[in-house]
């Protein structure tokens, strides 16, 4: 299945500056792997040491967040898109 | 019913609208969406704005303008010049001014008629359902994560609305939380990012005008929310990409389980929120205890005596083109890749901006086996001031 990943902007210099990638995979699970597989930086933003999406990071296929899906396991279609959504606070120097 | 000349009356007010704000607020008025009953609802309403910043600046602007009744301002924070880029309620001349103080002024000559109370102190545990309990609708224009998750978790104790909105570099992101029967923050994210995985506006940057779209959306929503028309952006994550012009929507599920306003709430009460986000104990400048530093003035001197000092700066490039000090330049990014540059039979100072990604770089390269390397404590920022003012800061 052809999906479109949007790439939010805190991560897009790990993906050569690209809003957008695509790829062919059947469930959301596969399109990250394929994404953190081709972009080898992306991986410790978006997953734990153990394998897991970090809690701070929200995956989206379409408007629906994937936790109320079938979380990674979630089947795509053609033409799905699935968002990253981060949180971000702005502002302060931490 | 009956046309009444001289002052209308709105049944059970009170308040009544006088000539002059019948002027003023004439555009709302000749709206039957606002009409009297609406502007009349503005003028009844509390509202509490947490920051006055770069969020809190348009919304403030609006909020006023629009002719909500009460206004609070929360801020401890003095107008900085840096500040200028994009919180526009500011002028030059406030440069050092408590934010509330220049704030107030500025909000208050646009509209004399509505009340304007300032705090100028953090929000905090102690301090937040105490300040909250006065208003009807908190709107968070804060800056950083523990103090979302406070104003999230008194909103949620509370009952209140928490109209948010957030910001990146060209990226924004609204909705309303705790709305009954909506959700709240930590539904859509328990937790937070540990310190130094998201970067802040100092370190990533923010297009100025970024602030002011997405500010002006929260002063939209605080409205709508105040007159009781449109629909909300309850349930709704409204996402904004400046680059590609493009407002994407996110649906928003009230999490069953959240521990803030799920069905078997395990908070009752407000927490220590810098612990819970992982900041507390680190005090200032977390990254450097143990790392080798060097004051500018000791760096100078040694340079200034002829000693062989190698200088790698760990900036951008288009940092480095603002100012530097000469160093080598290989961004903090690009040094696992690039280390086989640097000669580590040489005295190394590395150098940032403000000495905390250097700080990460000698670090990093102590693990790799140099020992001759030290941090430019305070970056290229306390170069500037302590050694060579004719640096420029930045």
């Amino acid at each position: 299945m052809a999906v479109k990943l949007e790439i939010p902007t805190a991560l897009r210099q790990f993906v050569g500056k690209q809003a957008t990638v695509e790829f062919n995979a059947a469930t959301v699970g596969e399109a990250l792997k394929q994404l953190t597989g081709a972009y080898a930086d992306l991986r410790k933003h978006l997953y734990t040491e153990d394998g897991r999406i970090r809690s701070f990071v929200n995956i989206y296929l379409n408007d629906e967040d994937i936790r109320y899906l079938e979380k990674e396991n979630t089947p795509t279609k053609d033409g799905d898109t699935i968002s990253i959504v981060p949180s971000i606070a702005g502002g302060a120097d931490l | 019913m009956p046309i009444v000349t001289g002052t209308p009356v709105v049944p059970d007010t009170g308040r009544t609208l006088s000539k002059e704000e019948i002027q003023r607020y004439s555009r709302h008025l000749i709206m039957p969406e606002v009409g009297m009953e609406g502007q009349l609802k503005l003028a009844k309403a509390k509202v509490l704005m947490i920051g006055a910043g770069g969020l809190g600046a348009p919304l403030g602007l609006y909020l006023a303008a629009a002719g909500v009744g009460r206004l609070g301002i929360v801020d401890f924070d003095v107008v900085d010049f840096t500040n200028l880029q994009r919180q526009i309620t500011f002028s030059t001349s406030d440069v050092g001014r408590p934010k509330i103080q220049a704030a107030k002024e500025r909000l208050a000559g646009m509209n004399p008629s509505i009340r304007i109370d300032t705090y100028e102190t953090r929000l905090t545990s102690s301090n937040a359902l105490d300040l909250f309990g006065g208003y009807d609708i908190i709107v968070d224009g804060t800056d950083n994560f523990p103090t979302r998750y406070l104003v999230n978790d008194a909103c949620v104790l509370l009952g209140k609305p928490n109209v948010y909105g957030s910001i990146f570099r060209f990226e924004g992101q609204t909705t309303v939380f705790g709305y009954p029967g909506g959700p709240c923050y930590r539904c859509l994210y328990p937790e937070p990012p540990p310190p130094g995985l998201v970067p802040s506006c100092a370190e990533g940057g923010v297009l100025g005008v970024l602030p002011g779209i997405v500010g002006a959306l929260q002063a939209m929503e605080t409205i709508k929310l105040i007159i009781g028309i449109g629909e909300p952006l309850v349930g709704r994550l409204l996402l904004f990409d400046a680059l590609g012009m493009r407002f994407r929507e996110l649906r928003l599920r009230k999490n069953p389980s959240c521990p803030a306003c799920g069905d078997h709430r395990t908070i009752r009460e407000l927490i220590d929120y810098e612990e819970f986000c992982g900041i507390r104990g680190e005090e200032h400048i977390p990254v450097t205890t143990g790392i080798p530093e060097i004051t500018p003035r000791e760096l100078k001197e040694r340079i200034d005596r002829g000693d062989d000092i190698f200088i790698l700066d760990v900036r951008e490039p288009h940092e480095y083109q603002i100012c530097h000090l000469n160093g080598h330049l290989i961004p903090l990014g690009e040094l696992p890749k690039r280390a086989g540059e640097l000669d580590s039979s040489r005295e190394i100072v590395a150098h940032c901006r403000s000495g905390k990604r250097s700080a990460d770089a000698v670090q990093f390269l102590r693990q790799a086996g140099f020992r001759k390397i030290w941090n430019l404590k305070g970056g290229i920022l306390a170069w500037s001031d302590e050694v060579d003012p004719s640096v420029p800061k930045y």
